[in-house]
């Protein structure tokens, strides 16, 4: 191969266009490089988000002067003395007992198919099934609810059900109770807790099954070998190591269900979630600064609650 | 054939920190225009950092990179007239074998006649002509490292730099390669940057080699100097199998008490009584362990007597001569002998 | 914890999961179902007869191809602008070490992992208390914020998979940083980039919470569903809505599957 005289030499390149200099001045300094690529994400979302954000926080510390109406632009702790009021306690209270419900029989429901999906589901299937979990998790939230007034209708399918297994007084009986029944299964806590666990269910799948995919097969032999029978390989052995991915779910579970509004408006009966309430303090009522301390109650509940699982570990499990 | 060497690469007091980490630590060094240069060293030594700082990957804390006299401290890689062969070979996975080869004449704008044409001298350099139609996914790993060779090559650099290329082959497909980038270099007759931890590789192929430890060099030189003659401890140690004496030890086999450093195969195992001759060092002692390597075997003896606690390695080729005598096993009581001349002083170790 | 050998699994373990998986799937086709019912007043169960006569009316509905061109366009300018945002973060912060790296992911996370409502009644708050109205533009700026997320994780994973080199060998070969973007980076997560801008897509156009407080008088599909949802007044053509909803938010979820998966085959 001759040596012919094709050396590159600094400077003359082929192309001293301006996107090589340009080029050149980003590699002698990476940091502008650095600001240009963040600048513009980190502007929006510093700016846009994190600025609402908190502009929120503060619209917390201001109050409606009873009186007027208007919002007093005074840093004050009134509205958020307000929460402490009875009515707004069992708000919170009825909104978290929902979540902690849905989580706990997500996590049951859970469990198994994500087990199956990491443990026996052959390569094919497996990818069948991750679709047939994702699917539902990425296609209409407001559909998915739709759906659930129509198969909790009077006249919808379960009913139908219901009435040919004739368990209709049994049913009647279920809506009669105070806390989880209503009027009908379309509007009753009953009703919700369905449609909340339906809507969540996914979000609990896929963190266990990334879990449990981790675990590798080598620590199930051991065990084995080491004379453990299948159901305390399972307590002991796969359960600790499942837990990160279980609790990095019900991270999902519980902060969405703290923050959801809709569910309970269509299909709740007439008492109040915290998503409703805050939708109505910041609209009907117009008073902005209770919505936006309202508000701050779901973030504090959901940082104790993050703090808590990353001490558990979920984190690595998302 | 003489020509004036000139320097190719220099490294001038070079050093990089990330943070407290010194991966190169003050590096002088001078590559000349024509030779195979190797950077020999173990994981983490700093050689693959030098390396890159050459290329223009990274850039020095202090120090200053010369090629061919000029300054390229500051330059991109773009601008570096270097090439190199990575370590995972880095082919672009979708473009063909020829897309990828010519990559550099297409940046560079070469007319795509004459674009053509170099692709095809180049497979044809490595040995791969008709691969030109195929895709990274569908060769082996032997054949990709030959595509990134060649995807170097073409662009006529008059460094190139190569990083662990043969690292991820097997045995023989290494060996061989070995040759062929050797044949390759000298036809090319550009300068060669090579980066090893395999000292058996770095003493075949190179003019010269630089033995790194810790972000510097502790010796440079040419193969078998390096290797006769090692500086330093670490040098003895990494570059073959050395033993190493001092203090006590030293004293009771030469009588003076500095430490030194003699290589295996320079000793002989015979008989505990034989006669030492004129200028040998001798030592007494059990084997250990006879481990056999196929062309040598290599011994472990215990030293009794004053000795005690002492372990001399020991290499013999497996030449099947009558002359050197019944092979002992495990437990045999022998005596070492070996010519003091072959003894390298060492500091420290 | 693959085995190595197909085993069988417990019939009660394979009953539970299908158990599970039907209850994510049933409602879906439910759905589907009553779109052809006859039945124009309840929802009554098994539907009395089957027609097609409702997307033929949905198909006259004025508000209903305003709602449905207002949620494309929506989409379309917020997915738009998250591939933008959600690239140029993916490549800062994947090309190399600094100390904010993990700060950006919560960052970008923090819009989808905060519940609905907080985004939108932060956003909200702050319009307000600027003066600004609502507008096209502010339900783009909401849906734009958190599908940044998606166009960034699916960049970033096809960017930590393809590795450093390939970039380093391209400047290496006289490329600088444009062109290497051209001719390495680009090819290499376009489909990253497709499957991220799918689901960003998809995000959007569904998206009913944090519309709800950023879209002042307009009324996107999901929204146009949810006001059926509380005030039913045309049940069929809002069967039929939900069907055409699952459609345009599904088939962008399938191809994007599809196309990082067949990334993950080629090497």
């Amino acid at each position: 191969m001759a040596q012919s005289s094709d050396h590159r030499s600094p400077g003359t390149s082929q192309n001293t266009s301006l996107s090589t200099r340009l080029s050149a001045t980003l590699y002698r300094r990476p940091l502008l490089a650095l600001a240009l690529l963040l600048g513009p994400p980190l502007l929006w979302l510093g700016l846009v988000y994190l600025g609402s954000l908190l502009a929120l926080l503060v619209q917390g510390f201001f109050y409606i002067d009873d009186y007027t109406g208007q919002v007093v632009r005074k840093l004050s702790l009134r509205s958020y003395a307000q929460l402490l009021q009875p009515a707004n306690l069992d708000i919170f209270l009825r909104t978290s007992a929902m979540a902690l419900a849905v989580t706990l029989a997500a996590a049951m429901l859970a469990f198994p198919l994500a087990y199956y999906m990491a443990r026996y589901a052959p390569g094919r299937v497996r990818g069948l099934l991750y679709l047939g979990v994702i699917l539902p998790l990425w296609s209409s939230y407001i559909v998915r609810v739709y759906s659930w007034k129509l198969i909790l209708a009077k006249e919808g399918i379960i009913s139908w059900v219901v009435s040919h297994v004739g368990a209709g007084g049994l049913l009647e009986r279920i809506l009669a109770l105070p806390l989880i029944g209503g009027p009908s299964l379309s509007f009753s806590a009953l009703g919700m807790f369905l449609v909340f666990l339906y809507i969540w269910l996914p979000y609990m799948v896929l963190p266990i099954q990334a879990a449990l995919e981790r675990v590798p097969r080598s620590l199930l032999e051991a065990s084995a070998d080491l004379g453990a029978r299948p159901s305390r390989t399972f307590r002991s052995v796969v359960l600790p190591l499942a837990f990160p991915g279980v609790v990095a779910g019900s991270i999902f579970t519980f902060s969405l269900t703290l923050g959801d509004f809709i569910i309970p408006g269509t299909i709740g009966n007439s008492s109040l979630f915290i998503g409703q309430a805050v939708l109505r303090q910041q609209g009907t009522a117009g008073n902005v600064p209770l919505a936006a301390a309202m508000t701050v109650v779901p973030m504090l509940i959901m940082a104790v609650y993050l703090w808590g699982a990353r001490r558990l570990g979920a984190f690595d499990a998302l | 054939m003489t020509r004036p060497s000139t320097s190719a690469v220099r490294l001038d007091d070079v050093s990089r920190h990330f943070g407290k980490v010194r991966a190169v630590d003050g590096v002088t060094l001078d590559i000349q225009d024509g030779e195979f240069f190797s950077m020999l060293g173990p994981s983490g030594s700093g050689k693959t950092t030098c390396l890159r700082l050459i290329a223009g990957f990274d850039r020095p804390s202090s120090g200053r990179i010369e090629l061919h006299g000029r300054d390229m401290t500051n330059l991109p890689p773009y601008e570096r007239d270097v090439n190199t062969v990575f370590q995972d070979y880095a082919l672009f996975p979708h473009l063909t074998v020829a897309e990828n080869v010519g990559y550099g004449l297409m940046i560079r704008r070469v007319e795509s006649t004459e674009r053509r044409r170099r692709v095809r001298e180049a497979l044809e350099l490595v040995r791969l002509p008709e691969m030109g139609e195929r895709r990274p996914v569908e060769l082996s790993g032997g054949q990709r490292q030959r595509v990134a060779l060649a995807r170097a090559l073409v662009n006529r650099p008059r460094v190139l730099l190569l990083d662990e290329p043969l690292g991820a082959l097997d045995l023989k497909l290494r060996q061989q390669m070995q040759v062929e980038l050797k044949a390759i270099q000298q036809q090319v007759g550009i300068t060669f940057v090579f980066v090893t931890h395999d000292q058996e590789e770095a003493l075949t192929m190179s003019d010269r080699l630089a033995v790194f430890n810790l972000g510097r060099i502790e010796q440079i030189g040419p193969p078998a100097e390096v290797y006769e003659q090692p500086k330093t401890a670490f040098v003895a140690g990494f570059v073959g199998i050395s033993n190493l004496l001092n203090g006590e030890a030293a004293r009771k086999i030469t009588g003076a008490d500095a430490g030194f450093a003699v290589r295996p195969e320079k000793i002989r195992i015979t008989a505990p009584s034989t006669a030492a001759a004129a200028g040998e060092c001798v030592a007494d002692g059990n084997v250990r362990e006879v481990i056999y390597l196929g062309v040598s075997t290599r011994y472990v003896v215990e030293l009794g007597g004053a000795l005690q606690g002492t372990d001399l390695a020991v290499v013999e080729q497996n030449s099947g001569s009558p002359a050197s005598g019944p092979q002992p096993v495990r437990g045999t009581a022998v005596r070492l002998l070996w010519n003091q001349a072959y003894n390298r002083p060492m500091a420290g170790g | 914890m693959r085995s190595s050998a197909p085993e069988k699994a417990p019939a009660a373990l394979v009953g539970a999961a299908v158990g599970a998986l039907l209850f994510l799937h049933l409602p879906l086709l439910v759905v589907i179902g009553y779109a052809f019912t006859t039945d124009s007043a309840t929802l009554s169960f098994p539907p009395p007869g089957l027609t097609l006569h409702w997307f033929a009316v949905a198909w006259g509905r004025n508000d209903l191809w305003q709602a449905f061109g207002l949620s494309l366009r929506i989409a379309a300018v917020s997915t738009l602008m998250a591939l933008i945002l959600g690239t140029l973060a993916a490549l800062a912060v994947v090309r190399g070490r600094f100390f904010g790296r993990e700060t950006i992911t919560l960052l970008v996370i923090l819009p989808i992992a905060l519940p609905g409502i907080v985004t939108g009644i932060a956003l909200r708050s702050a319009l307000s208390m600027f003066g600004l109205g609502f507008s096209f533009w502010t339900i783009v700026i909401g849906h734009a914020t958190f599908c940044i997320v998606t166009v960034y994780n699916n960049v970033a994973a096809r960017l930590r998979r393809t590795g450093r080199s390939q970039i380093e060998a391209s400047m290496d070969l006289g490329a600088n940083v444009f062109q290497t973007f051209r001719y390495v980076v680009m090819p290499a997560i376009a489909t990253a980039l497709l499957a991220g801008g799918m689901l960003a897509f998809s995000l959007s156009f569904d998206e009913v919470i944090v519309t709800t407080f950023t879209a002042g008088q307009q009324s996107t599909l999901p929204i146009w569903i949810l006001d059926q949802l509380t005030r039913p007044r045309d049940r069929p053509v809002t069967n039929v809505t939900a069907l055409l909803v699952i459609a345009v938010t599904t088939i962008p979820i399938l191809l994007a599957h599809r196309l990082t998966r067949d990334g993950e085959s080629d090497r």
